[in-house]
């Protein structure tokens, strides 16, 4: 038995099976139970460690599986990423069912998660390029329906993501060049630029991410947050896997910048755009460009508090993400459009959707008290330390996606006529909406009942993790 | 095997049919230039990997092409083409002169990238970067999703020409299968996709 078997073949060897349930109901509880345990096995189960079970049995769980000449190695030091990964796909397999996208999300989700940590694992780890294309090919069908004409959103989506893929592979090629010629500094600009243009795809960074509002619109906003949640996540550890690799890249005089200047183009565009929007899944689109912003933001100041900015942010990311995609597919399912002029008064409606909604927003935008504001006023801090241009250039972001969350509160509590409240949507989806806001509160609240999990994430980056 | 003429020729062979692929209106042609444009792409290849694993793309790429064509022949005409692809350029003399404007660009960078690649010889370059080029003006011109593979099966063919000079793993190769594959799949789905009513699995 190895631990590439487990973390990759299981899911992988699962996902046709979930597409037999004819219930959505049982397809979202068996995703979430089957990633749910990955988690707890990657948390509890030591890797390359021998387990005495009886006085004559002992069993180990060998870390390395071998493909074609290749090895997949997932060792000890993986396991709070496997954790954090397989932990958040159980969520949002659980949520999957209220947002009425189980049965397409669970299997689809549940075999792309298995071929990105394959992406993480694979030796050399270059080759996570041509994995990650493979995911990104899955995720169409889960984009786009069956039933629907393909869009615009989804093209991009394809083409962009595509792209990304030759040049990463390129830039692999010429930094193991650059790692045996230093001095050549000719090919390191041309490795550099185009790992930045790789990235820039990949991440979907300024002007690459039109794909995201026009997806958005087109396709269920839950599983667009899935994949936005999922993706980038991915992307960042492959990048941070690049920065670990080459000592030359990590110490580069203009990475930071380059990544401060990105992560501030992100916020500033992702939080003007959102704030003139009318529709709110292209607002949610918009949140998302702003988030990855904050993630590059707190990428750039790994020189001087390595990883601990940057990892800060993932769980209050995901967990707003995952609630403001569930609050948007709620209300797509129920009354169809996202609108500004056809979600008035939503919230007599929809009291506690509207409040995931909201919530979602403000802990986004990294609102005092909720589970966003701690990495945001971190990264914003350091930021502030280097330079205060930036930090204004930042304050407009969030400024902007202020603007943009007053605008939907004040939409969904505008009511024509008077109304009387009601509690509107399923049991499921106001019980499961609810327990986010609970946990974004409690996040924002309590930062540090994350901090078992986040101290030991920077270890599977054994420079950067210090 | 490097015969230097041969490869010049699968060289114009490629520009000659990604040309057509760009002028050409008719699914039917359209396929039958990608699967030809397979041959060019193995035999360029076939200069830095062994004759039987540049063979695994020449295999790939026609049974991409044969994916994508009974996807499309079994399609109603009246889905096959998107409502806004008319607001593209389709006069063919723009695109003669997009084309033409490239092959300057290509004929001008081409030489300088055997510096970089050591190893790698100019008719391969110039083929890989035309197939490039032309897929990406491909995917500037189009959101047909039979016209989007293409562009992008194109591209790719381009990439792994010069990829093979530099890497020769059979797990690339296979990835790279599984990548073109893939994107002809996606490409009948999303050919099918809102043809008919179909359950809506949710």
């Amino acid at each position: 038995m190895n631990a590439p078997l487990i973390w990759i073949g299981i899911p992988l060897i699962l996902s046709p099976f979930l597409w037999l349930p004819r219930r959505a109901n049982v397809t979202a509880f068996l995703g979430g139970i089957i990633a749910l345990f990955l988690a707890l096995l990657a948390w509890f189960l030591p890797i390359d460690t021998p387990l005495r079970i009886s006085a004559t049995l002992s069993f180990k769980l060998a870390d390395s599986f071998e493909i074609l000449g290749r090895q997949i190695i997932i060792s000890p030091a993986d396991q709070p990423l496997l954790t954090l990964i397989y932990g958040l796909a159980a969520l949002w397999f659980f949520g999957s069912s209220a947002a009425g996208v189980a049965r397409r999300l669970v299997p689809i989700g549940m075999s792309i998660i298995a071929l990105l940590v394959a992406s993480l694992s694979v030796q050399p780890f270059l080759y996570a390029a041509l994995i990650i294309q493979t995911a990104i090919l899955i995720a169409i069908p889960l984009l786009s329906p069956p039933e629907k004409k393909p869009g615009r959103g989804i093209i991009r989506f394809l083409i962009y993501q595509t792209l990304a893929m030759p040049f990463l592979l390129f830039s692999g090629w010429l930094m193991a060049g650059v790692e045996s010629n230093p001095g050549d500094l000719e090919l390191l600009t041309q490795a550099a630029t185009l790992l930045a243009l790789g990235f820039a795809f990949l991440l979907a960074v300024f002007p690459l991410y039109t794909w995201i509002p026009l997806l958005m619109e087109e396709a269920s906003p839950y599983a667009v947050g899935f994949i936005l949640w999922l993706l980038p996540s991915i992307a960042f550890f492959f990048a941070l896997g690049f920065l670990d690799r080459y000592a030359w890249l990590r110490e580069f005089d203009q990475l930071p910048d380059v990544l401060r200047s990105a992560g501030i183009l992100m916020i500033v565009t992702g939080g003007i755009w959102a704030a003139f929007q009318r529709h709110l899944g292209r607002m949610m689109g918009y949140a998302t460009v702003f988030n990855i912003g904050f993630s590059l933001l707190a990428l750039s100041l790994f020189q001087d508090y390595q990883l601990s900015a940057f990892f800060l942010f993932i769980v209050p990311q995901s967990l707003a993400l995952l609630i403001w995609s569930l609050s948007l597919s709620v209300l797509t399912l129920r009354e169809g459009s996202l609108l500004f002029k056809s979600r008035q008064g939503d919230i007599y409606r929809y009291p506690i959707i509207v409040l995931g909604l909201i919530f979602a927003h403000f802990s986004t935008l990294g609102l005092p008290l909720l589970a966003g504001f701690p990495p945001i006023l971190a990264a914003w801090g350091g930021v502030a330390e280097k330079t205060l241009l930036s930090a204004f250039w930042v304050a407009v972001g969030v400024a902007s996606l202020l603007t943009g969350a007053v605008r939907t509160l004040a939409v969904m509590v505008m009511s024509p006529e008077k109304e009387n409240w009601t509690l509107n949507g399923s049991w499921l989806q106001n019980i499961l909406i609810g327990v986010g806001i609970f946990f974004i509160l409690l996040f924002g609240l309590f930062p540090q009942l994350m901090s078992p999990l986040l101290t030991k994430l920077p270890f599977a980056f054994s420079y950067l993790g210090g | 095997m490097d015969f230097p003429l041969l490869s010049w020729g699968a060289t114009i062979f490629l520009f000659a049919l990604t040309l057509s692929l760009l002028l050409t209106r008719d699914w039917r042609w359209i396929l039958a230039l990608l699967a030809a444009q397979y041959i060019a792409t193995f035999w360029l290849t076939q200069i830095h990997w062994t004759i039987s694993m540049a063979a695994v793309k020449l295999v790939t790429g026609w049974m991409s092409a044969t994916i994508l064509g009974i996807t499309r022949s079994a399609l109603d005409p009246k889905f096959a083409t998107t409502p806004d692809d008319n607001a593209w350029p389709q006069g063919r003399f723009f695109r003669i002169l997009s084309a033409m404007l490239i092959f300057l660009l290509v004929a001008s960078t081409a030489p300088s990238i055997p510096k970089l690649l050591p190893g790698i010889g100019l008719p391969e370059v110039t083929g890989s970067l035309i197939l490039m080029t032309m897929g990406l003006l491909m995917l500037g011109l189009t959101t047909q999703p039979l016209r989007v593979v293409i562009g992008l099966l194109t591209l790719l063919a381009g990439f792994e020409i010069l990829y093979a000079a530099v890497e020769n793993a059979t797990l690339v190769a296979a990835l790279l299968a599984v990548i073109n594959l893939g994107l002809a799949l996606v490409g009948s789905y999303l050919l099918l996709a809102g043809t008919e009513e179909t359950g809506g699995a949710t």
